[in-house]
């Protein structure tokens, strides 16, 4: 387990090396900084002497190796536009975009399962028929307009729920902003999680009933049936283990397609979470918070697959990790 | 007393009878062995016992009893309750039978919890006793073991120890050795058929292997495409087979075939849903092969002791009678 673990973590940092890289490449090409911060007024002179003490004249390696100097300090730079450490603002801005993540994926997982699972045990009754237009629907609708579409029902013509914002937040020990602990705040959450869960739903509606019907039809099951065991506990049991195998695996690359449209459905909700700042972000052209932004994203999508590979090896017995067990 | 009794049981997909109205009754602590080439309905008719068929499968019969129950017209419920306790089934890939995901010890006392319940320790104790019993050593280690860590013969004495946790009274076995190591079948058949003594329970067998079931069985059910062709007591059957297709099986036995260069076998092969022949189903292939043969469907002649579907049963001498 440890072995695992250990070179999972190299291989983290290989794959964060190369963000790195584009992320500092990104600082350097994207637009003129010193201009950026200073404005229109201040003369060429002071301008070239900022160059000179923002380091912008040394040869590139040199910046990329002070760049990356830094980043193992856990200084990511200095954004243009709040003028604070950008890992600061990121981490406050963290607790948001994970707690709507992680609701989205829950409310994937509670609607797909039993969706593909139903698709599955009859794959031609009217049910089934409807639930596989349902998620082909669900796939060719773009977030945007689902998203709109709820806000202008639910918030608008219904007055039901809010249509931006968090909400009120209390601090979970004194480190984490939350919004899961009253009321107000699981309100305003309900719009934008289930417009992010509708882009990945469809998708493990289909995938669970296809390795669903596959799992029906091996001989294991077959053989569950000869032992006299309940009908639930061979779909539910049986089955869907068999079946989450492939679910965990797609699951943890589309925690990155997750992260992806939180950009989107932040932005539309006016969800104070990292996405939305990245949209201001981009659109102030503060390079500094983009490439931080980047980094972040990228220690997320490492830490979500490295757990997913432990997952797995916990559901499917016959995968041992390397270095783990007998 | 018979324990189970089937009057012109067929089973059809579609218009494809793979199983066609046969009858047959199995005994309480009698060993059946039903032998006949692939495709010949032997798995389906046993898969239709449990219930096993799925649509668009149809099982149809004049009398389908266990124990005097009427197996077809019971409440679904009840009949999922004697599937798996009062009749158990062992399958034929023990490595693919077996749910890779959960481990051995989970298995078993899935089927105790299902059908006799406990508390978890006398389950455990319980599963500990069953392995003990199928002769696998360290049972207690091997509760925790996952079916892809065991080899083959361990997997099919794992699949018999839960066929017999609830004690069944009658054991379907299909084909229980065909993907073992030669070296093992002797010793899963010679456990399974130790346990049939020892519990008295009925046996299904159903097997390629005519030289087990002449060793094995009491009575003998020859099926070809999805009929029985011949039925009796085995060493009958086997001494003087009264119908060709029998004749030929025997016959093509390597040891039959001492010195010959090759085995005997019948031409062609087993009739598929759209090659049906008109009269009856060995026609084209049946070496006696008459007129009357390729036109009308002979009928099963005897009783359900001793019974030979065939126009022109063969005499001791192993000709046509008539």
């Amino acid at each position: 387990m440890l072995r695992f673990i250990g070179r999972r973590l190299l291989q983290a940092m290989f794959v964060l090396l190369i963000i790195s890289v584009i992320s500092f490449m990104i600082q350097d090409k994207l637009g003129d900084p010193v201009q950026q911060m200073v404005g229109q007024s201040v003369p060429q002179q002071d301008r070239l002497a900022l160059q000179q003490d923002l380091g912008l004249n040394d040869p590139l390696l040199v910046q990329y190796g002070r760049f990356l100097g830094r980043a193992l300090q856990g200084d990511l730079g200095t954004s243009y536009y709040y003028k604070e450490a950008t890992l600061d603002i990121i981490l406050s801005r963290l607790p948001a975009t994970l707690e709507l993540s992680f609701s989205a994926l829950v409310l994937v997982i509670l609607l797909a399962t039993p969706l593909g699972v139903v698709a599955a045990i009859h794959p031609k009754s009217l049910l089934s028929r409807a639930i596989l237009i349902f998620s082909t629907l669900g796939l060719s609708v773009p977030i945007f307009i689902v998203a709109v579409f709820l806000m202008y029902f639910f918030a608008i013509e219904w007055r039901l729920l809010p249509s931006f914002g968090r909400g009120e937040t209390t601090w979970v020990m004194g480190l984490w902003q939350s919004g899961l602990f009253n009321k107000d705040g699981l309100l305003h959450l309900l719009l934008p999680s289930f417009s992010l869960a509708f882009v990945l739903t469809p998708m493990f509606i289909r995938l669970i009933r296809a390795e669903m019907i596959d799992a029906l039809q091996s001989e294991y099951i077959r053989y569950a049936w000869s032992k006299g065991i309940s009908a639930s506990r061979i779909y539910f049991v049986h089955a869907l283990k068999n079946t989450m195998l492939p679910v965990i695996t797609v699951a943890g690359i589309q925690v990155g397609t997750l992260v992806a449209y939180t950009i989107l459905t932040e932005s539309i909700f006016q969800w104070p979470g990292m996405g939305l700042l990245f949209m201001e972000a981009v659109t102030r052209v503060d390079v500094p918070l983009i490439s931080a932004y980047l980094m972040v994203v990228g220690v997320i999508f490492v830490v979500t697959n490295t757990v997913v590979d432990l997952v797995y090896s916990l559901v499917n017995p016959r995968v041992r990790l390397p270095g783990y067990g007998s | 007393m018979s324990l189970l009794k089937l009057e012109n049981l067929s089973v059809t997909f579609g218009n494809f009878r793979a199983v066609d109205q046969i009858s047959y009754s199995v005994n309480e602590g009698e060993v059946l062995g039903i032998v006949g080439e692939s495709g010949s309905g032997k798995s389906v008719s046993s898969l239709s016992l449990m219930g096993l068929i799925d649509y668009p499968g149809k099982v149809s019969a004049d009398q389908l009893t266990f124990m005097d129950q009427d197996l077809l017209s019971m409440p679904e419920a009840q009949r999922r309750k004697i599937t798996g306790s009062d009749i158990a089934m062992i399958f034929q890939d023990p490595m693919t039978s077996l749910n890779p995901c959960f481990t051995v010890g989970y298995q078993i006392i899935e089927a105790l919890k299902t059908h006799q319940g406990g508390t978890k320790k006398e389950l455990k104790h319980r599963a500990i006793e069953l392995l003990t019993l199928v002769g696998i050593p360290a049972p207690e280690s091997r509760l925790s073991a996952y079916p892809h860590q065991l080899s083959g013969g361990m997997s099919q004495r794992v699949m018999i120890a839960i066929a017999i946790a609830c004690n069944p009274k009658l054991l379907i076995a299909d084909e229980p050795t065909t993907a073992l190591d030669v070296t093992i079948q002797a010793q899963i058949i010679d456990l399974l058929i130790d346990l049939q003594k020892e519990k008295q329970m009925g046996l299904v067998l159903i097997t390629h292997d005519l030289a087990l079931v002449a060793e094995v069985a009491h009575r003998v059910i020859v099926m070809y495409a999805g009929q029985i062709v011949e039925s009796g007591p085995a060493s009958e059957v086997f001494s003087a087979p009264k119908h060709p297709y029998t004749q030929a099986l025997l016959a093509s036995l390597p040891e039959s075939a001492a010195g010959r260069a090759r085995l005997q076998a019948l031409p062609g092969v087993v009739p598929g849903q759209y090659d049906r022949p008109k009269g009856c189903l060995l026609s084209p292939r049946c070496p006696y092969v008459t007129d009357h043969c390729r036109n009308v469907e002979p009928t099963s002649q005897g009783s359900l002791e001793r019974q030979v579907k065939c126009h022109t049963p063969l005499n001791t001498q192993g000709r046509p009678a008539a």
